[in-house]
C-alpha cells in the first residue's frame, strides 16, 4: 500500500493511472484512508451511545425513585421473547462478524451467505419484537398519556376495548385484577412511566435495527455486485461495527427492562 | 507584471467549474464553507430582525395595560424565535462550519476534510433544519423560550414546537458530523512534519470544538426527540401531569447547552489567537497553555451545567457544587486573554480590521466572561436570575465575544476567499460602529438587570422605572444594526471593486497564506511547504502592497514567488 504515496500530491490535477481504484483523491495512502474511516465510525459509535444515554439515564432517575413500580411493570414484559431475541441479535454480530473476515479472505460466497443470514436475523428480531409491540397494545399495557392505557386512577377511566383483552382487567368483577387492584393509584399511574421508558427505549433501538437492515442490504447488494475484496472492505468492517453497538445496546436493554425482580 | 500571487485570473476553486449544481453538490470543503457562510449570514439577518421587533416592543411608552394579547403573544414568538435562530442556525455553525470548513484543510495542507461527502451531506442537513426553522414562523406562534422547557412546550404552546423541534434536532446531526469530520482530519491528516504542538491554534480550538460538538450534540438530540414524542404521544417522561419531570428535562437540555456554549465561543478563540499573532508580527506568547486552555475549557463545559439551575429545584447542596465548579472555567479563559495581551506587548501592532474586531473581543469577552462569575455565585444569582443582567451577560459572551470573532476571522480571510481585499477604512468605521453600538446596547441592560428589571417581559409600564434603559438600549441597537449592515456592504463592495489580494496579505505564517488568493480546486498548486513554526514571523517579510508577504527564503518551486520575477 506505501507504495502508493508518489501520485499524493501532484497538484490536484487528477489522478495518475497507478493510483489505486479504492483511493479517494484527498487520502495519500489506503492505510490513510482506512485509519480515517475507522477513527470517524468509531467516534460516530461514540456519539450513538451518548444518544442512547439520557434515555438510560431516564431509566436510572425513574428507576431509584420509584424502584417498586420498575420491579411490578417489569412482569408485563415477555421474558421468553426477549431472551429469543438476544440469542437472534447475538447470532447475527457473529454471522456480521464472520462476514467481515470473509471479506478480508476473498471468500465472496461466504460473505453473500452471512450477510444474508445477518438480515434475516435482523428480520426476525424485528418481528418478534412487533409481536411483543402488539400484545402490549392489545392489553393496554401502555405509557400515561396514550388514552388505551389501563393504568388509571380510576377503575372507570380504563377503555372499553382494553377491558375485554387485558389481564390487568377482571371482567368478572368488573374491577382491575387483583394485583393491580391492591395498588395504590398513584402507584398504578406511574406504572405508565416505566412503559414510556421502555416504548422509548425499545423504540429507538428498533430505529437504528432498521437503519442497519438498510445498511445490510445495501452491502449485501454491493457485494453481489462484486465490490468487496481483499483490498476493499471497509463499508463492511464499518457496518459491522455498527451492527454490534446495535447488538450491545440490546444486550443492556435487555436485563435492564425485562430481568427486574 | 503584476502579481500571480492573486488568482483570480487564474483557474481557482471560484470558477474551476459553474452552475447551480456545481456548488450545491459540490464535496469542496472551500464552496461548502463559503455556502455556510452566506446561508449563515442569511440567518443572521433573520435572527436579526426578530431582535430589532423586539427592541421596538420595548421602547416607546408601552403601557402593560394597553397592550393586547395578540401583542403580548407575538413579542414572545420574536424572542423566542430569535434565540433560537441565533444560536442553532447562526452562532453554532458560524466559525466551525463556515470558517473551519474554509480555512482547517487548508492549514494542514491537505487537499480536504477527511469525509467529503459526509460534510456536502452536514450542509444538506443544515439546510433542512433551516427549512423547518422558517416553516415555524408560518404554522404557529412559538412562544417556549429557545430552551423548549416542558411543560410549556410540551403541553401549552402550539403545534409550532414541533417543526422547531425537529428542526434544532436535524441541526444537531449537522453539528455532530462537521465535528466528527474535524476531530478524524486532524488526526489522521496532518502533514508528517506538523505535530500537535506544531499545529495552528485555531486547529486547537477547533478540535476542542469538535469535541464538545460529537460528545454533547447527541444528548439534546435525544432530549429534543422525547420533547417530541411528548408533544405528539405524551409519553410522559417530562409531564408532571402523568408523573413526569420536568426539572428532568432541564438537567439534560443544559448538559448540551452548556457545552454548546463553548461550541460557540471556543472557535472564536481560535480566531483570535490568529489575529494577535499575525498582526502583532510576533509570534503567539504561551502557544501551550494556550492550546492546553481550549481542551481545559471543552472538559470543564462538561461539569457546569448545574449553575443554570439554581432556582429550578435542585438540592442546595448540588447548587454549591455546581457554583464551585463553575468558578474553575475563568481560569482557562483568563490564561487565554492574558496570553493574547502578553502577545501584544512590544510586537508591533498593525491596526487593521481583523485585528480591531480582535482587540474589541479583548473589552467584549472580559466584561462578558467577569460578569459570568457573578452569575456563578450562587447568593447573587439568586438576585440576578431572569434579569436583563442574564441577558446582557450571555449576549456580551456570544455576540460580543462570538460573533465579533466570527466577524473579525471573516475579514481576516476573505482575501484568501475572494481574492479581493476589502476597503481598509470603511471596514473600519464599520467595526467601530458595531462596537461602540453593541455597548450602548447591552450596557444599559446589565444596569437595569442589577436593579431587577426582569427578562422575558412584553412592557413594563412607566412605574417600573426601567424605560430610560430600554430606551438606551433601542438607540444602541440601531447603531449595532448600521454598523453591521455597512460591514456587509463593505465586504459586498470588495468583490466588485477590491484590490486583488495576495496570497499573504496580512503575514501569516500558517499554510492556507502560502498558496495563491484565492487558492486552487486542490488548494495547493505544489506540495505544500515543510511545516516548521506556525507563528515564525520572520518567515515572511513585506514586499508591497501588490506582492503582500513574501517568503524571505523562498523555495524555487513556489508559484507565489517563482512567477512574480520579470522573465
Amino acid at each position: 500500500m506505501s507504495t502508493t504515496t508518489t501520485v499524493a500530491h501532484e497538484g490536484g490535477h487528477g489522478h495518475s493511472h497507478d493510483h489505486p481504484k479504492h483511493l479517494a483523491h484527498h487520502f495519500e495512502t489506503l492505510d490513510q484512508q482506512f485509519d480515517a474511516g475507522k477513527l470517524g465510525i468509531w467516534t460516530f459509535l461514540l456519539t450513538e451511545v451518548l444518544f442512547f444515554s439520557a434515555l438510560f439515564v431516564a431509566y436510572t432517575v425513574y428507576r431509584s425513585n420509584y424502584p417498586e413500580v420498575w420491579q411490578f411493570a417489569s412482569q408485563y414484559l415477555n421474558t421468553q421473547l426477549g431472551a429469543t431475541n438476544t440469542l437472534v441479535l447475538l447470532l447475527s454480530s457473529f454471522t456480521f462478524a464472520w462476514g467481515v473476515r470473509n471479506a478480508m479472505l476473498g471468500q465472496i460466497g461466504l460473505l453473500k451467505m452471512n450477510l444474508a443470514i445477518t438480515l434475516l436475523c435482523a428480520g426476525g428480531f424485528m418481528g418478534i419484537k412487533y409481536m411483543e409491540y402488539s400484545h402490549k397494545f392489545h392489553e393496554g399495557t401502555l405509557w400515561s398519556g396514550n388514552e388505551d392505557t389501563i393504568f388509571r386512577l380510576h377503575a372507570e377511566d380504563v377503555p372499553e376495548h382494553i377491558k375485554e383483552h387485558s389481564h390487568a382487567w377482571d371482567n368478572r368483577d368488573g374491577e382491575f385484577s387483583a394485583a393491580v387492584r391492591d395498588l395504590d393509584p398513584e402507584f398504578r399511574q406511574k406504572l405508565g412511566i416505566f412503559f414510556g421508558v421502555y416504548f422509548c427505549l425499545t423504540g429507538l433501538h428498533g430505529i437504528h435495527v432498521l437503519i442497519g437492515m438498510l445498511l445490510l442490504l445495501w452491502l449485501l447488494l454491493r457485494s453481489m455486485r462484486g465490490d468487496f475484496g481483499p483490498d476493499n472492505f471497509n463499508a463492511i468492517d464499518f457496518g459491522a461495527l455498527y451492527w454490534h453497538l446495535v447488538d450491545l445496546i440490546w444486550i443492556f436493554l435487555f436485563p435492564l427492562l425485562y430481568l427486574i425482580s | 507584471m503584476t502579481s500571480s500571487t492573486n488568482a483570480l485570473d487564474r483557474t481557482n476553486y471560484l470558477n474551476a467549474t459553474k452552475g447551480f449544481m456545481s456548488w450545491f453538490w459540490t464535496i469542496d470543503h472551500k464552496r461548502l464553507g463559503l455556502m455556510y457562510l452566506w446561508s449563515v449570514v442569511g440567518c443572521f439577518i433573520l435572527g436579526g430582525m426578530f431582535a430589532m421587533k423586539i427592541r421596538l416592543t420595548l421602547s416607546g411608552d408601552v403601557d402593560f395595560a394597553s397592550q393586547t394579547a395578540e401583542q403580548m403573544n407575538a413579542y414572545n414568538n420574536a424572542f423566542t424565535v430569535h434565540g433560537a435562530v441565533m444560536i442553532f442556525l447562526v452562532i453554532i455553525p458560524s466559525i466551525p462550519a463556515a470558517l473551519g470548513n474554509f480555512v482547517v484543510p487548508m492549514m494542514l495542507g491537505t487537499k480536504d476534510v477527511a469525509f467529503p461527502k459526509l460534510n456536502r451531506f452536514s450542509y444538506h442537513l443544515w439546510l433542512i433544519g433551516a427549512i423547518l426553522f422558517v416553516t415555524t414562523l408560518f404554522v404557529g406562534n412559538l412562544d417556549t423560550g429557545w430552551t423548549f422547557y416542558p411543560p410549556y412546550s410540551t403541553g401549552y404552546t402550539d403545534v409550532s414546537v414541533i417543526t422547531a423541534v425537529l428542526g434544532a434536532f436535524i441541526l444537531g446531526f449537522s453539528s455532530i458530523f462537521t465535528g466528527l469530520n474535524f476531530i478524524v482530519t486532524i488526526h489522521k491528516m496532518r502533514p508528517p512534519q506538523m505535530t500537535w504542538f506544531k499545529m495552528p491554534l485555531f486547529l486547537w480550538a477547533i478540535y476542542a470544538t469538535a469535541v464538545i460538538q460529537i460528545l454533547a450534540t447527541p444528548v439534546i438530540g435525544i432530549s429534543l426527540l422525547l420533547i417530541l414524542v411528548e408533544k405528539t404521544m405524551q409519553i410522559g417522561i417530562f409531564t408532571p401531569e402523568l408523573g413526569g419531570d420536568p426539572v428532568f428535562f432541564q438537567h439534560l437540555f443544559w448538559f448540551y447547552s452548556h457545552p454548546a456554549v463553548y461550541i460557540m465561543i471556543l472557535p472564536g478563540m481560535g480566531v483570535m489567537s490568529e489575529l494577535f499573532a499575525t498582526f502583532s508580527r510576533k509570534p503567539i506568547f504561551g502557544y501551550k497553555s494556550i492550546a492546553l486552555s481550549s481542551i481545559a475549557i471543552a472538559i470543564f463545559s462538561f461539569i457546569v451545567w448545574g449553575h443554570h439551575m439554581f432556582v429550578s429545584g435542585q438540592s442546595e447542596l448540588m447548587s454549591i457544587i455546581f457554583s464551585a465548579l463553575t468558578f474553575s472555567v475563568a481560569v482557562p479563559s483568563a490564561i487565554k486573554v492574558f496570553n493574547w495581551i502578553a502577545t501584544m506587548y512590544k510586537g508591533s501592532i498593525a491596526f487593521t480590521t481583523p485585528m480591531l474586531y480582535g482587540l474589541s473581543i479583548i473589552w467584549l469577552f472580559g466584561i462578558g466572561g467577569l460578569t459570568g462569575l457573578f452569575l456563578a455565585t450562587l447568593g447573587t444569582d439568586v438576585h440576578f436570575h431572569d434579569t436583563y443582567f442574564v441577558v446582557a451577560h450571555f449576549h456580551y459572551v456570544m455576540v460580543g465575544s462570538a460573533l465579533f470573532g466570527f466577524l473579525g476571522g471573516i475579514f481576516y480571510w476573505w482575501p484568501k476567499m475572494y481574492g479581493r481585499m476589502v476597503d481598509n477604512k470603511w471596514s473600519k468605521i464599520a467595526c467601530i460602529m458595531s462596537f461602540v453600538g453593541f455597548n450602548m446596547t447591552f450596557m444599559p441592560q446589565f444596569i437595569g438587570g442589577a436593579h431587577g428589571m426582569p427578562r422575558r417581559y412584553a412592557a413594563y409600564g412607566p412605574s417600573a422605572g426601567f424605560d430610560g434603559y430600554n430606551e438606551a438600549s433601542t438607540l444602541g441597537a440601531m447603531v449595532l444594526m448600521t454598523g453591521l449592515f455597512l460591514a456587509l456592504g463593505t465586504l459586498l463592495w470588495s468583490l466588485k471593486k477590491g484590490k486583488k489580494a495576495p496570497a499573504n496579505p496580512w503575514g501569516g505564517v500558517t499554510l492556507e497564506w502560502q498558496t495563491p488568493s484565492p487558492p486552487p480546486e486542490h488548494n495547493f498548486e505544489i506540495d505544500p511547504p515543510v511545516v516548521g513554526d506556525p507563528y515564525d514571523m520572520s518567515l515572511f517579510e513585506w514586499k508591497g502592497e501588490e506582492e503582500g508577504f513574501l517568503p524571505v527564503n523562498p523555495r524555487p518551486d513556489d508559484p507565489c514567488v517563482a512567477n512574480v520575477q520579470p522573465s
